[in-house]
């Protein structure tokens, strides 16, 4: 016999079947269009040219100029980020840190991990305004490693915070100082979980295209100096996708295509990483 | 190492100073309650109602909500209290996947799938069978629109709130399904009526950091939304978010006065309610770690 209780059970166990199906079945159709579209439009030439004749008609040419772009970009503001967020991470965790100071950089983190990137373009923008400096690779990288900052911060710190304390006691009964503890203790012992919160942040950095538009501007060419505007993939999915002409919407798909296996290689080396790289570290 | 960090601590406050004071001239000009419930957008006769586009990104956020809160809750309990742990680890780190895809990607998507099914498939049956309520009229025939931008960051936020939401859910003690079971409740009354009330608190905070993920969305939106400058009256109607307000705008935004003020002001009120929602979240998250 069928009681209400049995059939309720068994509608939300569909229910629920159907909606995790939903879930996964949406990234299935993500990754589907974007190889549908992309694959096609992929080869050597797109891979190893700049486009000819203008990125929004010209119909000859690749998206060499938007890789490199892109990898110039996240590559030199994950560099900042590394260098300012590794000293942050450290200090929140192995020095004293008083109660309120930590508890304010815990809210900001959380806040700046939540600010819409056009808002870090918008304001990155003014900044560079008032600094009187143009849309070039120096202002995508500043606000990107901006951007970079609290995800890397926040997976360092995890990684830290997952150290033994008996460690750093016995680093500090030797005689170590605690900067001497951080740098060449610590650092050793967590380089996966540093590695993994660095490649997020590079994948972060990477994809984001609200926080490049203002900052970095876009351009046929290849990047050459830090002044000039450099262009970027999500940038070049977003131009060539509204153009009436096919070809450079194929530029589009191609464009789509390299970035998303870019993100999600990142995405599960990270993943191995965090799994698999532990010969350094003492249990 | 300390002045790195406070340096940090800083940021914030910054950000709203920096914003603040480029959007005062337009606070000077125009007083707040035209600001925020004028509908007259003429920036070049210096008039700047921000209603429309409040309206736009409320319309798409709450679309994208309406869609996402079931889906993902159900999809978090399952996970949680259903699913054998060898799935589980299987599926999580596909939901983690989703969560890394850049936005434009989500945005060719969209312009690809969802706007197409939009218009050949999913208007003309919502219309024939809801079309007697404004809400679901058929008055776009592009596709472009509210629906399109709610589908579209309903799947975005997706991964937040089902990675949030499963925490919290695994995070009730077992003693309680026990309990439950012993009095001889099913799987799915103890999930949820013991299990969901108990993470209740958690739930809400997973939603309200999907909430203001979608609101501050930019790119997937404004290739789906259709960026038309008006109060949307139905879901399939064309809307104009603050975000795309702010992208789109940004290379004429010198050559008319007042426009930075004004579009700096659209990035204050979006940073603005993010910090309310986000410290919200957080607030609510933290006390349960703390219990």
């Amino acid at each position: 016999m069928l009681t209400k209780r049995k059939f309720e059970e068994f509608f939300f166990q569909i229910l629920m079947v159907i909606s995790t199906i939903f879930v996964l079945g949406s990234l299935l159709l993500i990754l589907g269009t974007v190889l549908w579209r992309g694959l096609p439009a992929l080869n050597l030439a797109m891979l190893t040219q700049t486009p000819q004749g203008g990125y929004y008609l010209g119909k000859e040419g690749g998206i060499l100029n938007a890789i490199l772009g892109s990898l110039c970009l996240a590559g030199g503001a994950t560099t900042v980020a590394v260098t300012l967020s590794l000293p942050i991470a450290l200090y929140l965790r192995i020095y004293p840190v008083p109660h309120f100071t930590r508890d304010w950089i815990r809210l900001s983190l959380d806040i700046l991990w939540g600010i819409p990137s056009i808002v870090y373009g918008a304001i990155g923008f003014t900044v560079m305004i008032f600094l009187g400096i143009r849309a070039s690779l120096l202002g995508g990288i500043i606000v990107l490693s901006l951007l970079e900052l609290p995800i890397m911060v926040r997976g360092m710190e995890e990684a830290i915070n997952m150290v033994p304390k008996e460690l750093l006691e016995s680093s500090y009964a030797l005689g170590a100082t605690r900067f001497e503890t951080a740098f060449k203790v610590v650092v050793r012992q967590t380089l996966p979980g540093l590695v993994t919160a660095i490649l997020l942040a590079f994948g972060r950095g990477i994809g984001d295209a609200a926080a490049v538009l203002f900052t970095a501007g876009y351009t046929d060419n290849l990047p050459t100096s830090l002044l000039r505007p450099v262009a970027s993939l999500p940038l070049a999915v977003f131009f060539q996708l509204g153009t009436p002409f096919p070809a450079v919407q194929d530029r589009a798909y191609a464009a789509a295509l390299v970035l998303t296996v870019l993100v999600l290689g990142l995405s599960i080396t990270s993943r191995l990483l965090s799994t698999r790289f532990i010969k350094n570290i003492i249990r | 190492m300390r002045f790195l960090a406070i340096g940090l601590g800083t940021l914030v406050p910054i950000f709203i100073l920096v914003l603040f004071l480029r959007a005062r001239p337009i606070l000077a000009t125009n007083s707040i309650s035209t600001l925020l419930f004028s509908t007259t957008w003429r920036p070049s006769q210096g008039s700047f109602g921000f209603l429309p586009f409040i309206m736009g990104t409320l319309s798409v956020t709450i679309v994208a909500m309406v869609i996402a809160v079931p889906l993902s809750l159900l999809t978090a309990i399952y996970l949680a209290e259903y699913i054998q742990p060898g799935v589980r680890a299987f599926v999580m780190p596909l939901i983690d996947l989703l969560a890394g895809i850049p936005s434009v990607v989500y945005g060719i998507w969209g312009v690809l799938t969802v706007v197409p099914f939009i218009q050949k498939v999913a208007m003309p049956f919502i219309d024939r069978w809801l079309g007697f309520t404004p809400l679901f009229q058929a008055s776009n025939p592009t596709g472009y629109g509210v629906l399109a931008g709610g589908i579209v960051l309903a799947v975005m936020v997706f991964p937040i709130i089902i990675a949030v939401a499963e925490e919290v859910i695994r995070a009730v003690p077992m003693g309680l399904r026990e309990a439950s079971w012993s009095l001889g409740a099913s799987r799915w009354q103890t999930s949820r009526r013991i299990v969901l009330r108990r993470a209740f608190p958690g739930v809400i905070a997973a939603v309200m950091l999907g909430f203001s993920r979608a609101f501050g969305e930019t790119m997937a939106v404004l290739m789906v939304v259709g960026n038309i400058v008006q109060i949307p009256r139905s879901i399939f109607d064309a809307a104009y978010p603050l975000t795309a307000l702010i992208a789109n705008n940004y290379g004429e935004m010198m050559s008319i006065p007042l426009y930075d003020a004004a579009l700096l002001g659209a990035a204050l009120i979006l940073l603005l309610v993010i910090l309310t929602f986000n410290i919200g979240s957080r607030l609510v998250l933290a006390r349960i770690s703390y219990s």
